[in-house]
Parts: structure tokens; sequence; C-alpha cells
């Protein structure tokens, strides 16, 4: 450990020692590494810019719902299961931050303490430290670095969400929604939002009576009226009928999907974006009813969105990640000290209403070209 | 470079049930604007020192309310130490007699809080004492 302690100088050194050290397996150096990932240092920016031609191997899975619907519980019972079969796990749970003083109670390894000393379970809480989508705007940085040190699978676990922090579905592979029974009618399943990115929906507690109905309403609004929309009408009316029939097969539900959540890629006579077809499984995550079935929902999904050449998923992400920093580039470049009096008069100048904003935002895009 | 949050992790070793004063700590800290993971019941030392090595911790709070504190306390800071987390701050609370101080700071607790200690108060030690963050 002598050599994390010495503090070199160089943050590129100091970030090829962490990444190499992260890498062998140093689980103090993955922990540094992520202090540095969450805390935007250069040693992070040096470090990712190293780990992330190594990364793209694992399984990211955002798992998100409502507070209370059972995240962590779920997230445990999961590790249970995948641990199981002997793969590594990572995950990354946000809980929010304050926005009045800052600070955050990180309440998620709680629930997952089963596997609390096992060498291949890492878990990292993170506060969202003021970012608004759901994740901290360093999750998916973070989940690349433990993608990049060999974990199988990465679970991104959210902030308790509503109806519309859909971010994390641009930063996993596959989406898991979770909701609890009786959370709503058959209305809150066709609003737009979050249940939109799901690609598995969960219905957790589900020894709760009304488990069976909010699934079969789910799966009736949800995969049902995404097939109406296709242009096979028979197939549409047997999916109505199925989808009306009140669960009756069991903890393994809605199986009868081939490709989950991958809505006739490809063959669209309309380019217009489809909605998915998510699977609805029910869980009890506290005993582990489903959990299985839920690891092999996913798996399924992980092998559909291999076969696509470069899946949607992971072009969004891609899109994410090289958005954001081009953001904090500009950002960065707009705060230098030589650009600021420009910068506060054209504040000054929208403020009084003397310069509409766009032409304000051209003048500013102007000055970084020169 | 930023300035960020001290993190801090507050854990229950040993098996009293009475979390009453740890998660009203961990509440307190928030408003004092520390990002506190909260590890809940009945942690044994290895899972402590491990959640604090993969949080990457600056404090370790330990809250001990059965009497166990001289076999526990002792374990998480070695534990910690051995895993090279040398410069992480161990402070205890609960009940802990006055005659143990000494032993307990011997084996390298930098901060004893008893009843009728304000969350001030340990706000304050914590951000006099922890690790310079980087």
């Amino acid at each position: 450990m002598g050599a994390l302690d010495a503090q070199p100088p160089d943050p590129l050194e100091r970030a090829r020692e962490l990444a190499e050290a992260a890498i062998g397996g140093d689980r103090r150096a993955l922990a540094r590494l992520l202090t540095a990932v969450e805390n935007r240092t250069a040693v992070a920016e040096a470090a990712l810019r190293t780990l992330y031609p190594k990364a793209g191997r694992a399984h990211l899975v955002g798992i998100t719902g409502a507070p209370g619907s059972g995240k962590s519980t779920l997230v445990s019972a999961l590790i249970a299961e995948v641990r199981a079969r002997g793969r590594a796990v990572g995950v990354i749970a946000v809980d929010p931050s304050s926005p009045i003083t800052g600070g955050a109670l990180l309440g998620d390894r709680v629930r997952m303490q089963s596997y609390a000393t096992d060498r291949d379970v890492f878990i990292r809480s993170m506060a969202s430290r003021g970012h608004a989508g759901g994740l901290a705007s360093t999750s998916a940085a973070a989940a690349a670095v433990l993608d990049a040190c060999g974990f199988d699978l990465v679970l991104l676990e959210t902030v308790g969400t509503g109806q519309s922090e859909v971010e994390v579905a641009a930063a996993a592979d596959t989406t898991v929604v979770l909701e609890a029974p009786e959370m709503g009618d058959e209305v809150q399943a066709i609003k737009a939002g979050l249940l939109e990115v799901a690609d598995i929906v969960v219905v957790n507690k589900g020894d709760r009576p009304g488990a069976q109905r909010t699934a079969s309403q789910l799966r009736a609004m949800l995969v049902a009226v995404a097939r109406v929309g296709s242009a096979d009408r028979g197939h549409h009316a047997a999916v109505l009928a199925a989808g009306a029939e009140p669960g009756t097969d069991g903890a393994a539900h809605g199986t009868d999907d081939a490709a989950p959540g991958t809505a006739d890629a490809g063959s669209s006579p309309i380019d217009r974006p489809r909605p998915k077809q998510p699977e609805v499984l029910i869980t009890t995550a506290t005993t582990g009813d489903g959990i299985p079935e839920l690891l092999a929902s996913l798996d399924r999904h992980r092998a559909a969105g291999r076969a696509a050449r470069t899946s949607s998923a992971r072009r969004a992400r891609a899109e994410a990640q090289v958005s954001a920093i081009l953001a904090d580039r500009i950002r960065a470049k707009l705060d230098a000290p030589e650009r600021r009096v420009e910068y506060d008069e054209l504040l000054r100048a929208v403020a009084d209403y003397e310069l509409d904003p766009f032409a304000a935002a051209d003048r500013l895009l102007d000055g970084l070209r020169r | 470079m930023t300035d960020r949050p001290i993190k801090v992790l507050i854990a229950k070793p040993g098996l009293d049930g009475h979390d009453r004063g740890a998660k009203v700590l961990a509440r307190g800290l928030r408003d004092e604007g520390f990002e506190v993971v909260y590890t809940g019941l009945r942690q044994t030392p290895e899972m402590i020192a491990t959640a604090a090595l993969q949080e990457d911790v600056d404090v370790v709070g330990l809250s001990i309310l059965s009497g166990a504190h001289m076999t526990l306390v002792p374990r998480v800071c070695r534990l910690l130490r051995e895993e090279g987390q040398n410069d992480v701050l161990v402070v205890v609370g609960g009940i802990i007699p006055d005659d143990d101080a000494g032993e307990l700071r011997a084996a390298g607790v930098a901060g004893i809080f008893g009843p009728g200690t304000t969350i001030g108060e340990v706000a304050e030690f914590l951000r006099a004492n922890a690790r310079p963050r980087t």
C-alpha cells in the first residue's frame, strides 16, 4: 500500500498508479479513484482516459423507482443471485444531497449488508450533489471505472424518483423500473416519463395484496399498447386478450417476450422512435421470490442488446457523456479570467433587455473560436 | 480540487439495538453539510472496515451502548490500519466509562462523545480533525 500513500506531485503519475492498482484488484485504490471521479479532479480525468478503453464489458443495469419501492432491497437480492453464479458485482447507489446544506444521508448500504465483506462485491454510495436527473453527474464515470476494473455486473441505483427522472436510461444498458403494488391505476401506466424508458418493469413487494393486479394492468397498458402500434393486427388481438387476463402464472411473469425491450429494431417503415415493450415481472425482494427470473430477464435483454451492432443505449450513453464533458469544457473556457469581462457584460445586457439571449449566446460562441 | 463535503460512516457494531442516537447524529451531520453513510445495526468490525474502505470515508463514527466497546472498537481500529486506512478519523459515541477512554485512545480513537454532547460539538470536532481531502 506504500505506493498509494506517497503522493506524487504529478496528477498524471498519480492517475496511472491508481488506475493500475485498481485494475490489479486493489480495492482501496479503486475507492480512492472513485473519490477522485466524484470530485472531478485532474487525477480522475487522466485515470478515466486510461481506463475507458478497458471498459465496455460489464452489463450496466439501472435500478430506479419511487422512494420506498424497494430498490436497495432488490439490489441486495440481485447481489445474492449474481454471486451464486460467481460473477463480480459493483453497485453505485445514489441518494440525494440537501439543496440547503449540501449534506446527504446515504442509507442504501443498510439493505446491502449480507455481502458486505465479499471481495467480489463493491458497493459505493454517492450523493447527488445538486444534480437533478436521479443520478450524480459523475455516476456514469464511476460505473465506467467499476466496468474497467472487471466487475461483470454494475448496478446503478438512482435516488427515489418520481415520474420523469429518466437519465438512468442513458447511463445503463438495461433499465429496471420498480413499482410497488397499488401505486396507481392504468392511467399512471400510460403517462409519459419513467415507465417509457423501462426495459423491465418490476412490481416489487409481490407478497402484498394487489401485486398481481398491478402487474396485469402494467402489462396490459405497456406491452399490449406498444404492440397495437405495430402492424400485426392479429397479434395485437391475441396480446390484448392475454394482457387482460389477471396474472395467473406464478412468480415468473411476462417471460413470453422473446426479445424484451427491443421493439422491432430495424424494420420500421416510418423512422420514429418506437415504444419499448418491457417485460413486467413480480418480485418479493425480501424473500428472493422472482429474483432468478429477474436475472434471467436481465441476461436476455443484454444478449438482445449485444446482437444489435451498437445498442441504442450505448449510443445514448456516449452522447450523454460527450455532451456533458463538452458543456463542462465550454463552461471552463467561459469562466477563464480573460473572458469574464465580456461574459458579465453580455449577461448584464440580457438582464437589462438590451440584448436577446440568443444573440448573447452566439457572441460567446464566436468568442470561443477566436 | 473542489471543497467536497467530509464523508462520514456511522455504524453500530455489536448486538445492541439502540440506534436512535446513531440515526439522530446521522441526520444532524447531514444538516451540518456532511455526507453521511449510514450502515445500520449489528455490524461486525469487518463489515465496518470494508464499508469504510469502499466508501473512502474520512471519518468512522461508532455508536455503542452495549458495553462491548473494549472488544469491538480496537478491532475496528486495527482492521482500518491493516487496510492502510491510517488517516481515517475514528470517533466513538454512546455509553463509554471514563476509565476506558485512555485505552480506547491508545487503540486509535480520536474522540469520545458521551450523552449530552451536541451535534454542533461533534461537527466542529470532525471539521477540525478529519484528514485533509484531495
